[in-house]
């Protein structure tokens, strides 16, 4: 099978490349990559990318799959499906599945669903701790052997301080990054939204910023420490992208994610998104999520850390939630919010507002998370996996549910127009999605 | 003479012309509770459902006997779980009422937001009595009858609201409420019970029991949750009542003559002496009678009666 994808521009931040180039994908990989017109297109399929962009197929390295556990919510097979449709090519799945992924026996479980069902590759995220109950270390050299490429207690970080440096150092053993969801359960306590002015007039129990930035400290200090490396998810707050930036001035080995929600909503979403949302507020129990929906000053620090290059990742952490876990009273909701199908959409608009490059957002979105997960992928080298996303820059769209492939509906972007997505995504030089 | 909407869910979202139209309307229903038979057939033929998840007692009764004075048919529901434990989602409730096609719904709830939740799926208009830490509308609207009452006006007073403003109901109502008629609402307590987003709003904060209540034309204490010791909220009663109880010698640093008041029920000794709480200047009581007006005007508004 010879697939010529010819006429676009390839964007491969690894080369440094962003120019007109003709992709030869065979036997699953990247064959060739040639100036137009040098590749002959005799005896090969011919994909007409003329006012596209090729990239290395994203990855979007923190997701929940539900698999085991929460079929309802999501599969491994639905997960994927949104995955491609999304424009992904391969995502990191957490751990906080029914069983939790705190043994080799459950990594192998979801991998053979992946192999399966999935319409793009899954890299299993293996437990911190046993049932992530923040106790006990699991067995990471089998996680690891099973196929975890990461280890995390996402959802329900590990409190205990000397727990958290052995993990991180245990974890170095086996040359594995942990992937720190930073918060202080007990400063958070029984908060539902960001606390801040909204919070106030709403009459909701607030979650402070600092119960995300004391642990985003913590954990900076335990890995130093420990001689680890540290990846930080879903950072929301001016405070946590302030205290990276200077860790990374000081050369520690840390890296660190955040989510299009974080850059694109503020906590203001909670009381709705019409003009008059804080007199007749709404209470969007799609718009409630962990870490919460920030303040316009963190939101304006998380866009500034893109740009500056303090933040390495965007990921969705697409979160699925049934409306039974949505359709019921603010405080009682679930936290989460779906992402995959999003997430392209969102991130473009960084794009046209000028705040990146393309080739910048693709380097959060694929090459980074590559490197830091140390994936096969994230870029169109020749011999590189045959992963790859088209992209249409320019394409308005409407976000619009009821056609997602993820099984839940748990998106506060419904009805959003958005300009640019991925129009064609494949994974192993086969077509896992293509609009129509 | 109604309201154009169909729900009452909080003062954040009327007007002041509404409030105005509310009060008038609540002063020229007092008389009928005065009078040896207190019914008249206004709502005669619409039924009005209360669903209190939350205990309550003034609030519940005085619903009650609004209703009753207007002829409605009543049902009450008191839920004592959280739908969470006992198993029906409020989504499901909202559709079991909807099915029995009642007029008007009085809820309260413990979750903020709970009655809005109820408004978007139901077609009958929903009063909120209460939800969470969010609001209070019925009690806003009795406190600024009281004062209006008491004062003649409802412009250019200074407002005290005294006590846990963090958890209180009644006291983003009545910020909501006093600002919209033109007065000047201070919050005191400690700083761990006063939320500063309410300063957006147009309130002032202060931790100085003395800077909130010097000329003040109206001294709102708020009761104070006792659990809130064991949630780190502040130390001791004996404490809280030294810094931030109203007695005859805090009350001095009020103007001559303000009035006091008090949403119920009462922590006599904590945050209220006994000496003010029945003195003369307590509107305590005032408060309750009018409550019973207000929200019979609530009732007569939203459901188009004449």
């Amino acid at each position: 099978m010879s697939l010529l994808i010819a006429g676009g521009v390839v964007v491969d931040p690894a080369q440094e490349l962003e120019e007109p180039r003709d992709l030869l994908l065979e036997d699953g990989r990247v064959a060739a990559l040639e100036l137009p017109g040098v590749i002959p297109r005799e005896g090969r399929r011919v994909i007409d990318a003329t006012g596209l962009f090729v990239c290395p197929g994203l990855i979007d390295m923190h997701v929940h799959l539900r698999e085991p556990g929460e079929e309802y919510k999501e599969t491994v097979a639905t997960g994927t499906r949104a995955a491609a449709r999304g424009g992904f090519t391969a995502v990191a799945c957490m751990p906080n599945t029914r069983p939790v992924n705190d043994q080799a026996a459950v990594t192998r479980f979801i991998l053979e669903q992946a192999a399966r069902h999935g319409s793009a590759r899954v890299w299993p995220v293996g437990a911190l701790t046993q049932g992530s109950r923040g106790e006990a270390l699991c067995e990471y050299g089998e996680l690891k052997a099973a196929g975890c490429v990461a280890l995390s207690d996402d959802g329900r970080p590990v409190m205990n301080s000397l727990v958290m440096r052995r993990a991180l150092e245990y974890a170095r053993t086996f040359d594995l990054p942990v992937i720190s969801h930073a918060e202080d359960l007990e400063l958070r306590a029984d908060g539902v939204m960001h606390e801040g002015e909204v919070a106030h007039r709403l009459g909701l129990k607030g979650i402070p910023g600092a119960a995300e930035e004391v642990m985003v400290y913590r954990d900076i200090r335990l890995a130093w420490l420990a001689g680890a490396r540290l990846h930080l998810a879903h950072l929301s707050t001016a405070g946590s992208v302030a205290i990276v930036r200077e860790a990374k001035m000081a050369g520690l080995a840390v890296t660190c994610e955040t989510a299009p929600h974080y850059f694109t909503l503020t906590d203001e979403a909670v009381a709705g998104q019409g003009p008059d949302a804080l007199v007749r507020p709404v209470f969007d129990t799609h718009a409630k999520v962990n870490p919460p929906l920030r303040s316009r000053f963190d939101r304006e620090a998380v866009i500034a850390g893109l740009a500056d290059g303090t933040i390495d990742v965007i990921a969705s952490d697409h979160a699925p939630h049934s409306v039974l876990e949505k359709e019921v009273e603010f405080a009682e909701a679930a936290f989460g919010l779906i992402g995959l199908e999003t997430s392209v959409g969102l991130s473009l608009r960084l794009v046209h507002e000028g705040v990146l490059p393309l080739s910048r957002l693709i380097a959060l979105m694929s090459t980074n998370p590559a490197r830091i997960l140390g994936l096969p992928g994230g870029t169109l080298k020749v011999g590189a996996p045959g992963d790859v996303t088209v992209i249409d820059l320019f394409r308005p769209w409407t976000v619009d549910v009821n056609l997602f492939a993820s099984k839940s509906r748990n998106c506060p972007f419904h009805g959003w127009v958005l300009k640019g997505k991925a129009v064609l995504t494949l994974r192993g030089g086969e077509v896992v999605w293509q609009e129509e | 003479m109604r309201l154009k909407r169909k729900d009452l869910l909080g003062l954040a979202d009327l007007t002041p012309e509404e409030i105005t139209l509310i009060l008038d309307t609540a002063a020229s229903l007092k008389e009928i509770s005065t009078r040896p038979i207190k019914k008249v057939p206004t709502l005669r033929g619409k039924t009005v459902v209360t669903l209190f998840y939350e205990p309550s007692t003034r609030t519940r009764m005085s619903f009650e006997i609004a209703t009753k004075r207007l002829s409605a048919d009543t049902v009450n529901l008191t839920v004592a779980a959280s739908s969470a434990v006992k198993g029906e989602t409020l989504a499901d409730t909202a559709a079991n009422l909807e099915a029995m096609n009642p007029d008007l719904l009085v809820i309260r709830h413990q979750a903020s937001g709970a009655p809005h939740f109820l408004a978007r799926r139901l077609a009958c208009g929903v009063i909120n009595a209460g939800d969470g830490t969010h609001e209070h509308p019925t009690q806003a609207l009795l406190d600024l009858l009281t004062v209006r009452e008491a004062k003649g006006t409802l412009s250019g007073l200074k407002v005290a609201i005294v006590g846990d403003i963090l958890h209180s109901r009644v006291a983003r109502s009545n910020v909501h409420g006093f600002l919209k008629m033109g007065s000047e609402v201070w919050l005191a307590g400690p700083a761990t019970m006063l939320p500063p987003g309410l300063a957006a709003l147009g309130a002032r904060l202060t931790t100085s029991l003395r800077e909130a209540l010097t000329g003040a034309d109206v001294v709102m204490m708020l009761r104070l949750q006792l659990e809130r010791m064991g949630q780190h909220f502040f130390s001791t009663l004996r404490e809280y009542s030294r810094t931030y109880g109203l007695n005859p010698d805090t009350l001095a640093w009020a103007k001559e003559d303000a009035i006091v008041m008090h949403p119920g029920p009462l922590n006599r000794g904590v945050e209220i002496d006994p000496a003010v709480a029945d003195g003369p200047r307590s509107v305590i009581l005032e408060q309750v009678a009018n409550g019973v007006a207000v929200r019979m005007a609530v009732l007569l508004l939203l459901s188009g009666g004449e």
